[in-house]
């Protein structure tokens, strides 16, 4: 395998455009000869399903759901980034490249990163045109807000729902391209297999998830746009259906994975509640604006909270970081919690959480000057935990919430697979080792109504496409594979559900692949998970059969795919000796605390080719150049 | 921790094309803390490890946001906590000793999939003819262009906000669906850039709408009143007058 990562040549702010340039195109009257197939709805799917479609190919579009609508996208609530300096306070398409190259500590390519801003401004533009509510100032014109690692005010938002107004909108854009007859939506259906013939990627196989009828299709080129795989660890913010199964066997049939150890914690998520718990909820970041955290000075204090006075409390983030203060980026922040935590000091049922105050500012800036600000914010809190935090500080701990790494593409977002191109959180491209707030949104829309309407052209038109049909050997290969993998799991019969296993690979990751990590950690983890694996395919349980709507048969699948790609997670994470954005390992850290990066031996993107089961994956490295940021320490005290 | 133990009544149907019958379970460790669908959740186990099936029911975010989470909840859709969808419904809203029953969303245009799992692709259906705005790619103009007022950029987010959870016709007796196509035709008759697709867009998607076998709207107001989102019959006043635009000027 070689990694060709494609990057134009030129000054930074042209390659862009140089590239379009120098691209193929498909005469208007062939396109529609083509078939696209494009495997998931969220706001990358979506926007790119729609955008072939509007430029004449022929699309068929998959999802899990019952409906597009309702991919993870929906859940985003905060906003989305945008170079437009509407608010005319210093922002520019140079300023939001610095501070994602920064944000994601140097661990991304800067030509990505670059295009992603440059296009950051036309998504607004489509949303808006689309019939997008974003907020609005009295005037009529757009409102921004304030997102962390920034000091601009580039946020554009709908309400708490900027993800379902974005994917409304991307959605109206794909229907409308099945009322024209150019997409077919195909529903309830999960993407099992990937097609190779002759080195391409030239179809899929997927599972009626009503009916269980196992179905082939062919296309031209495949795009996926599957996203995360946050749901490794069990319990995350993302949604229950969120998967990496997809992505994962591309990557077995040849398409390398990227960084898998790069994993975003989120700081301000609701804690457990009990062993039952089967998802967590994430508070919006802007909360810090306003509510300070704290746990108590002494371990194992368990009195409630308003009776603990004022200074037998330890406002440590604003004593480590009296720059910074509350307003630390998420990494710093959730391993902070997470170290007061561990040293006994942690409140609430299992000590597993921090106090999130808002006491100070209702009493600076009345109750209503807070209920204004965050008033849904605080009946979700409410609802959820039963706990008024008007009147009792929140209580708060880190939670899995996004992937940085995924599919390794090239510029022009494909694989290592020609012909299968991956947009989204499910490739690894722009975000390096921690991404910034308000990012994925504009990362996602960016590949899918800007970039791979031109690269996939590009590839259409300079690739011979042979003709085949669903009839090919290879296809039938994959149908067998698939079916063989569901019929296995099956038969096993054993005695343990699928639930208990995905928790238990849950907590392994958790506890040794998680927010900090060490090299006898995840060795530990390794052996853990191989074992956790092993027990899997002789002891798991599902009821029911395949020819029905079977949800824990659909788990078994995502889950035996989490039980490999948990140990490449781990493998990833152990070679990496270095400590940056999300990846913290306790070896490399400065005498007070903070992540060593090791730009002399790390500055490359780990992109893992798949060898055979039971064998070891192999190591590739593609360096990472700076010629335009210079690499420094990031400093928040 | 304090344990409930309720008794719980469900909707269970193997397919579309098999009938249905409320089945008793009873489930003694519950908890005030959990969610009605880690209650679930939580029978679901016991089943499974009885070597019965576990009941399908169909979630995802369970934030009460992306829509697909159902049941009719002792009669009402998405249970008994205003402004809530199911999956943000919690265990401290029920007595120890309850008895629950869980149904499906029932419509003649929602036929059940699976226990209380529905078919839901009418609404995709009736979205597809003209619940967009036509611009492709690349060819909008700057976001500021168009100013838009604040009131009516926030009507339309109200309207916006619905998340397709089709609650509203299950509560309705005529099953109809005029909430949810009212909340996007109100949105996009409300914005400018609704403007030169609007007569089109209310006669196709009403139109549709009939097609697909929802009843008429008589104003009883039970889709308001268990809307997860509290999206107003306003907008079903507002759908009216669209039509009536649409038919006559
Ligand atoms: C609670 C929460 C809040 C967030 N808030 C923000 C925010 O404010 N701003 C921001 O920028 N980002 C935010 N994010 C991150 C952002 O929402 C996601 O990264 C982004 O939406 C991912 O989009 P996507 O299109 O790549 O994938 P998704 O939206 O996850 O879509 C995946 C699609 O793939 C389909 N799929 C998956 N596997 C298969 C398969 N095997 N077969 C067929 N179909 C399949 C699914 O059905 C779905 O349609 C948030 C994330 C969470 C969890």
């Amino acid at each position: 395998m070689k990694l060709d990562s494609k990057l134009p040549s030129g000054p930074l702010h042209e390659k862009w455009d140089r590239h379009k340039a120098d691209l193929k195109l498909v005469n208007p009257a062939n396109k529609r000869k083509h078939t696209i197939i494009v495997v998931g709805t969220g706001l990358a799917g979506a926007s790119a399903g729609a955008t072939l479609a509007e430029l004449g190919y022929n699309v068929k579009s998959f999802c899990i759901q019952d409906s597009p609508r309702r991919a993870h996208s929906i859940a985003a609530q905060g906003g989305i980034n945008a170079a437009k300096n509407y608010q005319n306070d210093g922002d520019s398409v140079w300023r939001l490249f610095y501070d994602t190259i920064k944000g994601g500590d140097y661990r991304s390519r800067e030509a990505n990163v670059y295009r992603l801003a440059q296009l950051s401004v036309n998504i607004i533009d489509q949303a808006v045109a689309q019939g997008v509510p974003f907020a609005r100032e009295y005037g009529g014109l757009l409102a921004n807000r304030s997102f962390g690692g920034a000091q601009v005010s580039r946020t554009f938002y709908a309400r708490g729902q900027t993800g379902q107004q974005l994917l409304l909108g991307a959605y109206s854009s794909l229907l409308r391209q099945v009322d024209l007859g150019r997409v077919t939506l195909f529903p309830r259906r999960e993407m099992l297999d990937l097609v190779v013939i002759n080195g391409k990627a030239r179809g899929i196989i997927v599972r009626n998830l009503v009916t269980g009828e196992i179905e082939r299709h062919v296309a031209d080129a495949v795009v996926l746009a599957t996203g995360g795989y946050g749901n490794v660890y069990f319990l995350s913010t993302n949604a229950k259906n969120s998967n990496a199964t997809a992505a994962w066997r591309c990557y077995k049939r040849g398409a390398a994975f990227a960084n898998p150890c790069f994993t975003q914690i989120h700081p301000t998520c609701i804690p457990r509640a009990g062993h039952y718990q089967s998802k967590l909820t994430l508070m919006s970041e802007s909360l810090r604006n306003d509510g300070r955290v704290w746990v108590p000075k002494k371990k194992g204090d368990k009195r409630h909270p308003n009776e603990i006075p004022e200074e037998e409390r330890d406002y440590y983030l604003e004593r480590r970081y009296p720059a910074f203060g509350n307003l630390v980026p998420r990494d710093v922040a959730s391993r902070a919690a997470k170290a007061v935590c561990d040293e006994g000091r942690g409140v609430g049922e299992f000590g597993q959480a921090v106090y999130l105050d808002f006491a100070d500012a209702i009493k600076r800036l009345g109750v209503d000057v807070i209920r204004d600000r965050y008033g849904n914010l605080f009946d979700m809190y409410e609802r959820i935990t039963g706990e008024n935090p008007y009147e009792v500080p929140m209580r708060i701990y880190p939670a899995v919430h996004y992937t940085m790494g995924g599919l390794w593409v090239d510029y022009n977002l494909m694989s290592t697979i020609p012909g299968l191109f991956v947009l989204g959180e499910a490739n690894f491209s722009d975000h390096g080792a921690n991404r910034l707030g308000a990012s994925a949104l504009m990362q996602g829309l960016a590949d899918g109504y800007f970039i791979i309407p031109y690269t996939i052209g590009d590839y259409i038109a300079g690739t011979e496409l042979e003709a085949v049909s669903t009839d090919a050997d290879a296809f039938k290969e994959a149908e067998d594979n698939v079916r063989k993998h569901i019929d296995k799991l099956l038969s096993i019969k054993g005695k343990k559900s699928v639930l208990e296993f995905h928790r238990q690979l849950g907590e392994i990751m958790w506890d040794y692949v998680g927010m900090s990590r060490n090299a006898e950690g995840l060795k530990h983890a390794i052996e853990e998970i191989r074992k956790l694996r092993e027990e899997f395919w002789q002891n798991v349980y599902i009821p029911g059969d395949s020819r029905h709507l079977n949800k824990d048969l659909e788990f078994a699948g995502r889950v035996a795919d989490f039980l490999e790609l948990g140990e490449l997670m781990a493998i990833d994470a152990l070679h990496r000796n270095e400590s940056c954005g999300g990846h913290f390992r306790e070896e490399f850290q400065t005498p007070d605390g903070e992540a060593l990066r090791d730009d002399k031996n790390f500055a490359y993107v780990a992109a893992w080719e798949y060898k055979g089961d039971g064998k070891e994956p192999e190591l590739h490295k593609e360096p990472l150049e700076f010629e335009y940021v210079k690499p420094t320490t990031r400093s928040y005290k | 921790m304090k344990k409930m133990t309720l008794h719980l009544r469900i909707w269970r149907q193997k397919d579309a094309n098999s009938p249905g019958k409320l089945v008793s379970y009873t489930l003694n460790d519950v908890t005030p803390e959990m969610s009605f669908l880690e209650m679930l959740d939580v029978l679901n186990e016991h089943l499974i490890a009885k070597g019965e099936e576990p009941v399908e029911f169909d979630n995802d975010c369970r934030e009460g946001i992306c829509g697909m989470c159902s049941l009719v909840i002792n009669g009402i859709p998405h249970g008994p906590e205003h402004a809530t969808a199911t999956c943000q419904l919690h265990m401290r809203h029920f007595k120890d000793g309850d008895t629950i029953t869980i149904e499906p969303f029932r419509a003649k245009p929602f036929p059940v999939v699976k226990d209380l799992v529905v078919d839901r692709s009418a609404f995709d259906r009736i979205l597809a003819a003209g619940g967009y705005i036509s611009v492709n790619a690349g060819s909008a103009p700057d976001a500021n262009t168009i100013p838009i007022p604040k009131e009516i950029a926030d009507e339309a987010m109200d309207a916006a906000a619905c998340i397709g959870c089709g609650a509203c016709v299950a509560a309705c007796p005529n099953a109809s669906a005029s909430l949810f196509v009212s909340a996007k035709i109100s949105q996009l008759a409300l914005l400018p850039q609704g403007q030169p697709e609007r007569k089109r867009r209310a006669l196709r998607m009403i139109e549709q709408m009939d097609k697909e076998g929802f009843g008429d709207c008589s104003n009883h107001a039970e889709c308001e009143a268990v809307c997860p989102k509290e999206i107003s019959i306003v907008h079903i006043a507002r759908m009216r007058r669209e039509y009536m635009r649409a038919m006559f000027c």
